[in-house]
């Protein structure tokens, strides 16, 4: 396959970046489309150029490390996948690509397509956690049931692999479907009921300090999920924040 | 020096306890005056971190991802093991304990694999309370499923991303540390060495991977938790940036590297595709709870569907070979995984491999669509003979049990296991070898621990399916906390350590001169091409069956190519900034040296056990064969060239159970 790509080149956070056109040849359908970008890159260094820099590390669609904005959507035109699982028979010979990093106030550019994630992580530290420590005598994993309804349920939002997409393809760069999928994963269990209440508020306030716009219920998020985590978890996460808050 | 395992006296089912009530104790006061450096965040780095600052230690975590939930553990499948006989099919710690040191062909410690087997119940209990949810039955209590290499379900799961699961509620227990302040936690930061002073490990030396900047970190023990070193192959199912540099720079300072050797070839992964392959994926062992593997019985039908003249579909039952339950009845596609590999490179190499390269397998679902399918017909009081409806409720069950492995395989192969066989093939997966450790975990070097797949202790020559992550958080969450302290102890009245002291400068200014060197070669290849030239050496040479004259070969080319990298290497950029050349061609140098000492393990090791295969040593029907005389742990002291390296010895006694020939018939 020959292909022309578009890419987003920034040196660091500090200088303006540009799209630069890189033709590329020689293209397998069978490659992911991180293969492809190590062709170029390969390409670029033995040329004397910078590589391109991107994020990216299981390969496997996991890590939640790689992004990209592929022709205008997260993780690029396929469905349910991840940027390193997008294949280039995706792709038609001939083809142009335009590829960006993932846009938001909260997410800054490093360098060329790698953006900085770091807020999300710190959400996490406002509660996104159940606080028990580690002993040798906690109570046997069978002695409160869980129906499996629930813990299917919650094994659904817990599957977010903290990728940034929902981010990413919000036009309010709204955080809330990566928020409602942890919220909503402790909320489901009864693990989780102790300090559902400071949770809630702790992580909503966090969200709303770095910069993340709200929902207003377009619903792209859950279209550009890789791991299709559902609007549900959104509505979950307000109907708890609106309980946290009455009780005060 | 003579190695020294500090395995704790006392009958074998007493040890832990009887160790634990005799380690010293650190009061809370004096925790908070004691800093504790953690390398790594998968399971065993991130449980340790969270854990030691539960108990009150400061702790530093250094990461290379952007962030701590990203660590390679969170891509592992299929489930964790523990010896809960929840399903009261006859499990205790003993048999936990038994297969685990069977299914690691007899290279493991007794000590350690019995606390393994001991604590693995602990896990599950910690991972519930920490809300991982794992899969239930309908009345609400844990499930469980099989694994290889063993007789009953003792696996813990949480659909096919066990791993993620798990690696997450670690994360959610360091996260409730960072925001406590308890843990400083440093992303995107690569480990370069590790600072010895008067003997003690006292800190490393960091790249901050985004600004480029060399940091000073001390503290009074250091903790390696930095995975294992499968990338050595360059194909691996490890990921991207996995690598072995933080182990290797403990070991050029004094930690004795283990085993090197024992590398675990993983049966069921999707065959290799094209010379542009960066990595390999891997498809859950767990599907061989329902899978059968099968090649076919005639050469002229391997041929035909090698050039894809004819379909799978299209070979009648009886031509078709179903190599593992031939071989293997008692234990058919369930047997451990390094049997398993190399019965399906004995097909491969016999000309009976099924996709364009020769290199493949077959790995059917039909007959497991068409059981489930009837089952549920029944169940609902439908029509069992119905043809379609048994297939379309068949798939339903399969696709709940294993429908996002069959998504990732149809998204990377183009074709739909649910009508057609997937095609697996072996590759390169977990290391069993690494840091040697004694019983508290603590290497060669006094203050340096290591822990999870970075140690070399509990899987002998073979690991166990759903085994790793039950090690790691083992260790993390129950073993370093406890036997840290007794070291740590020692410590009380030093006070802070000082980054400003020679040694420190020292390692500072020999990580300097690397990078410079690298940045100002200018040489004309980029780090890849050395990395798979080492990857085709270690596969061809060291894969999943050895000989001398290979091994031999293996190290001069090695030792040829690592001249040449240093001659050749180009890595474009700065040192002062966002370099990802420039941090893959570290990593690339420490897998050059510890590619060598592979091979020399490898040579020096004149037996077949477990993952470790020489073609010289095995039984008349192609089975491994161990020998009493190897009957030791291969720990290689650093000497400059890795051909120089010292072996030491450490031997492997067996008080509780019987060493004999492993059958899975």
């Amino acid at each position: 396959m020959k292909l022309t790509l578009k890419i987003w080149r920034q040196k660091n956070a500090k200088n303006k970046g540009k799209i630069v056109e890189y033709p590329i040849d020689g293209i397998s359908p069978d490659m992911s489309f991180l293969e492809m970008l190590d062709v170029l890159n390969q390409k670029l260094i033995t040329e004397g150029e910078e590589p391109v820099a991107f994020d990216h590390d299981c390969r496997e669609g996991i890590c939640g490390s790689c992004s990209l904005y592929i022709n205008g959507e997260a993780h690029g035109p396929d469905r349910r996948v991840t940027t390193c699982q997008l294949h280039m028979r995706k792709f038609k010979d001939g083809d142009t690509i335009f590829i960006e990093p993932f846009r938001a106030n909260a997410f800054p550019v490093i360098k060329d397509l790698i953006v900085d994630r770091s807020a999300f992580d710190r959400i996490q530290h406002a509660g996104g956690f159940i606080s028990v420590n580690t002993s040798g005598n906690t109570q046997d994993g069978n002695a409160i049931p869980i129906s499996k309804h629930a813990a299917d349920e919650a094994m659904d939002a817990a599957t977010c692999i903290g990728c940034g997409a929902c981010v990413a393809s919000c036009k309010n760069s709204s955080a809330m479907l990566f928020v409602g999928a942890k919220v909503s994963q402790y909320a489901l269990l009864p693990q989780g009921q102790v300090e559902a209440t400071d949770r809630v508020q702790n992580m909503v306030a966090q969200m709303d300090l770095e910069g993340f716009g709200n929902c207003t219920n377009t619903g792209a998020c859950e279209v550009e999920c890789p791991k299709g985590i559902s609007l549900e978890n959104i509505a979950r996460m307000n109907r708890e924040l609106i309980k946290a808050n009455l009780k005060g | 020096m003579a190695l020294d395992s500090k395995i704790p006296k006392g009958p074998l089912a007493d040890k832990w306890t009887s160790h634990k009530n005799s380690i010293d104790l650190v009061n809370p006061a004096n925790k908070r005056n004691i800093d504790v450096i953690v390398v790594g965040t998968g399971l065993a780095g991130g449980s340790a971190a969270a854990t030691l600052a539960e108990l009150g230690y400061n702790v530093k975590a250094f990461c290379f991802q952007d962030s701590p939930r990203r660590a390679h553990s969170i891509a592992a499948q299929g489930g964790i093991n523990a010896a809960k006989n929840y399903q009261g099919d006859g499990d205790s710690t003993y048999r936990l304990f038994y297969d685990t040191v069977k299914g690691g062909d007899y290279r493991s410690r007794e000590a350690n694999v019995y606390r393994l087997a001991e604590v693995s119940t602990n896990i599950i209990d910690q991972c519930v309370a920490q809300g991982v949810p794992f899969a239930r039955d309908y009345g609400g209590l844990l499930d469980n499923r099989s694994f290889g290499g063993v007789l009953v379900s003792r696996t813990f799961y949480a659909k096919g991303q066990t791993g993620q699961q798990l690696l997450l509620g670690a994360y959610s227990a360091m996260n409730r540390q960072i925001g406590r302040g308890k843990i400083k936690m440093y992303n995107r930061h690569e480990m370069l060495d590790v600072v010895v002073v008067d003997g003690k490990a006292r800190g490393i030396i960091t790249r901050n991977l985004v600004t480029g900047e060399i940091e000073r970190h001390s503290g009074h023990a250091v903790v390696l938790g930095s995975g294992g070193y499968g990338n050595v192959f360059y194909l691996s199912t490890n990921a991207m940036g996995s690598n072995v540099t933080a182990a290797w720079k403990a070991h050029k300072r004094g930690a004795y590297f283990a085993n090197p050797c024992y590398t675990q070839i993983h049966p069921t992964c999707i065959p290799v595709s094209g010379d542009h392959q960066s990595k390999l994926t891997l498809m859950s062992e767990s599907l061989r709870n329902d899978g059968r593997i099968w090649v076919p019985k005639k050469l002229e039908d391997a041929k035909a569907i090698q050039n894809k003249t004819l379909k799978p579909t299209a070979i009648a039952e009886e031509d078709r070979d179903y190599f593992l339950e031939r071989r293997y009845p008692a234990f058919g596609n369930l047997v451990p995984r390094d049997v398993a590999s190399r019965a399906a490179k004995e097909r491969c190499d016999a000309g009976f491999g099924v996709n364009a390269t020769g290199e493949a397998v077959f790995l059917d679902f039909a007959s497991a669509i068409i059981r489930y399918g009837k089952e549920q017909a029944h169940v609902k009081g439908l029509d069992e003979n119905n043809d379609d409806l048994v297939q379309s409720l068949g798939k339903e069950i399969v696709k709940s049990k294993y429908g996002n492995l069959f998504q990732m395989y149809e998204k990377i192969v183009d074709e739909n296991p649910y009508e057609t066989p997937m095609m697996i093939y072996p590759a390169v997966h977990y290391t069993m070898g690494g840091v040697w450790v004694d019983y508290n975990l603590q290497t060669t070097v006094p203050g340096l621990y290591a822990i999870g797949e970075a140690n070399f202790s509990d899987h002998g020559a073979n690991r166990l399916g759903a085994s790793a992550l039950m090690q790691g958080l083992a260790d993390g969450y129950f073993v370093l906390p406890y036997t840290i302290g007794n070291y740590l102890s020692n410590d009380i009245r030093t006070g802070p350590i000082s980054t400003e002291t020679k040694e420190f400068e020292e390692a500072e200014k020999n990580v300097r001169q690397q990078i410079d060197q690298f940045i100002n070669n200018k040489g004309s290849k980029p780090v890849d091409y050395f990395h798979k030239r080492l990857g085709k050496i270690m596969w061809n040479k060291c894969g999943m069956a050895r000989n001398e004259k290979d091994l031999k070969e293996a190290i001069e080319e090695i030792s040829a190519l690592r001249k040449e990298f240093y001659k050749e290497v180009l890595v474009p950029g700065d040192a002062d900034e966002f370099n990802e050349e420039l941090a893959k061609a570290g990593r690339v140098a420490d897998f050059l040296e510890l590619g060598e000492l592979f091979a020399k393990d490898a040579l020096v090791r004149e037996e077949s056990a477990g993952g470790h295969f020489r073609e010289e040593y095995q039984t008349a029907d192609g089975e491994a064969q161990r020998r009493k005389e190897f009957q030791f742990v291969s720990a290689w002291e650093y000497k400059g060239e890795p051909k120089d390296a010292q072996l030491h010895k450490e031997e492997l006694v067996y008080e509780n159970i019987e060493v004999k020939e492993r059958s899975y018939k």
